[in-house]
């Protein structure tokens, strides 16, 4: 197997090269790996402006489509931005390299140290991963369409909104969401608990109107479903479209997630990955992206320069954690639970 | 002599390079667990329930697709063919033409044209009739399939239609056969290649789709393609999803068997 994966990588590094030489940039090039619609396009020009280094860009829609092409190397990326459980897989197996934080002066001043401490959780010492952006999973509704106000899972099963709610397309969202309803831990790797979350998901399904991954936000937006899962991160951007919707964090609880960059061991531009990643974090520019993206950001010196207070207060975008006491983040569960969750996911995508 | 076989070298690196290693690859993970020990376990994957549920719809909607198409392109072509223009050959192009866009964004089209607040439906209630709900169900799916492959339908059975000698209908009027004698022993039996042919280059690209399932499905129903993609995707298990397209391979190569039965000429190929 691993011959063959190492073939693979030959010659796509051989095109790669060859793409590398044709091209005329005097410094050298920067691979990047991120989520769909997770940067500022204008950041980037800025950054091959200010640097000379051209960035090739490229985007994934899940953690779990973004690993197995890391993981058999058939590309070679500089930076990546995992997930924090997904973060601790790729720690655990050996595909990350430590950082120099010499190198990355303005992570290490602007990054708030609470973000560094919940970071803590997945990357131990924060050797492996800057965080990027934070937030909740909850659920965004439209206001019009909706008899009640939201504030629990269990509307997500309420035959009232039949044919209008939105589910995750992407396993371990999905049992988070039906685990909590039960009142289960999100991490749990416990037989039975996985199976009444399984069940709960089969009941659910003649209930949802599509299982999506970024999709959500148009469909909301467009007014096609009443209630969908969603990233805390996309609501003031889908309000901002659409000032019928509104966003919740349940009272069962939910997901606090963060995302970081990390450079994956076989990165050919090391120099340059530490100079993309420190860029990010200067606050003009991670402000900028803020208002681009708007998923919440740890850079502290960002939030400071945010000018309008309705955004710099919003309880959506900085919401006070403190509040909650059910809130938990993803850790990585080894691969014979992966496989569990997989298949109990298959039987739920499948019946 | 020689000449000729240098010239076929770009192919043979092509085949080897795109065709038979990959193949190869299929085979090799389709046949290993994780440690790398051979094992059947990925091919008799196949008898899990949801693998078998999953196979049991994509060959009912593939089948049900394939036989749309060939009612909807048989007089389609037969209309074509009755063409005796000099340049018939003009509406043949016009048919084809919206295969120059890219089938995703065609499906993604059908997608916003479904929806709940799409196009149909907007004009279905600007003239107060009952809305249309077909979107993330296998109805949608089905749908897409024969709007996608249509066209794979129309151009075989026409061409087939074109090869057949005007003489011979002619003499079958003479000899006293009616319209529909003359088509059903003369025309039908002639373009039998065609029909074959076509059904082929239906039903192998509609029993393997996942994009048409995802897109129009709303991820809710999983198609054997479906199963097979998210096994390299989503799952990172190469093996399994190696070991059910080798399977999925067995009823491709079953077509490909009773294509080459019926056309042994090669008759109603286009390409």
């Amino acid at each position: 197997m691993k011959l063959f994966r190492h073939v693979l990588l030959i010659i796509v590094s051989a095109v790669v090269l060859m793409g590398c030489q044709s091209s005329s940039n005097e410094n050298g090039t920067v691979v990047v790996y991120n989520w769909g619609e997770y940067i500022d396009p204008e950041v980037l020009t800025i950054f091959e402006e200010e640097t000379g280094i051209q960035v090739i860009y490229e985007e994934f829609e899940t953690n779990e489509t973004m690993y197995p092409k890391v993981e058999a190397g058939a590309s070679l990326y500089d930076v990546i931005c995992p997930s924090d459980y997904m973060i601790q897989k790729m720690i655990d197996n050996d595909l990350l390299q430590a950082l120099n934080y010499d190198n990355l002066p303005n992570a290490k001043k602007n990054i708030g140290t609470q973000y560094f401490e919940m970071a803590d959780q997945f990357d131990p010492g924060n050797k492996y991963a800057i965080p990027y952006c934070w937030g909740t999973v909850g659920i965004l509704y439209n206001k019009t369409m909706v008899n009640e106000p939201i504030d629990s899972w269990s509307s997500l099963w309420d035959p009232a909104y039949a044919g209008n709610i939105l589910m995750q397309d992407s396993v371990r969202d999905a049992f988070m969401v039906s685990l909590k309803l039960n009142g289960f831990s999100m991490n749990t790797t416990e037989e039975a608990e996985l199976e009444a979350a399984t069940k709960s998901l089969i009941d659910q399904k003649e209930l949802v109107q599509a299982y999506v991954v970024d999709q959500v936000r148009d469909k909301m937006i467009g007014g096609e479903a009443a209630l969908g899962v969603i990233y805390s991160g996309e609501a003031i951007y889908t309000q901002r479209e659409n000032q019928d919707l509104e966003y919740v964090i349940p009272k069962e609880g939910t997901n606090v997630w963060i995302d970081g960059w990390v450079i994956p061991k076989n990165a050919p531009n090391l120099e340059n990955a530490e100079k993309f990643i420190d860029f990010l974090c200067r606050d003009d520019i991670a402000l900028m992206n803020f208002e681009y993206i708007t998923y919440s950001t740890p850079n502290v010196a960002a939030q400071a320069l945010i000018e309008d207070e309705e955004i710099k207060n919003s309880t959506i975008a900085f919401p006070d954690l403190s509040q909650y006491d059910n809130l938990e983040t993803f850790s990585y569960l080894g691969e014979e639970a992966e496989t569990i969750y997989n298949e109990y996911w298959k039987e739920v995508k499948s019946h | 002599m020689k000449n000729k076989k240098t010239l076929a070298t770009p192919y043979l690196i092509w085949s080897a390079a795109f065709i038979l290693i990959p193949l190869c690859m299929v085979f090799y993970y389709g046949f290993t667990d994780r440690d790398g020990n051979f094992t059947f376990q990925n091919i008799f994957a196949i008898q899990n329930p949801e693998h078998l549920k999953a196979l049991w719809l994509s060959l009912l909607l593939s089948f049900i697709s394939t036989l749309f198409c060939l009612l909807l392109a048989y007089p389609l072509a037969m209309i074509l063919a009755s063409f005796r223009v000099k340049n018939n050959s003009f509406i043949v192009m016009i048919f084809i033409l919206p295969m120059w866009m890219n089938f995703l964004l065609r499906t993604l089209a059908w997608q916003s044209l479904l929806e709940k607040t799409g196009v149909i439906n907007n004009l279905l209630t600007f003239f107060h009739l009952p809305n249309l709900a077909i979107i993330n169900t296998p109805y949608a799916i089905i749908l897409g399939m024969v709007y996608n492959f249509l066209p794979f339908m129309v151009l075989p059975i026409y061409n087939s239609l074109t090869k057949i000698d005007q003489n011979i209908i002619h003499a079958a009027r003479d000899l006293g056969a009616n319209g529909f004698r003359t088509f059903q022993k003369i025309t039908l039996p002639l373009s039998i290649p065609g029909i074959i042919s076509g059904i082929t280059m239906v039903f192998v690209p509609a029993l393997t789709t996942f994009v048409i399932s995802n897109l129009l499905g709303g991820s809710k129903i999983l198609l054997i393609g479906n199963v097979i993609e998210q096994e390299f995707t989503q799952t990172s298990n190469w093996h399994l999803g190696s070991g059910l397209s080798i399977v999925l391979m067995i009823f491709i190569i079953i077509s490909m068997v009773f294509t080459a039965i019926f056309d042994k000429d090669g008759e109603g190929t286009v390409l």
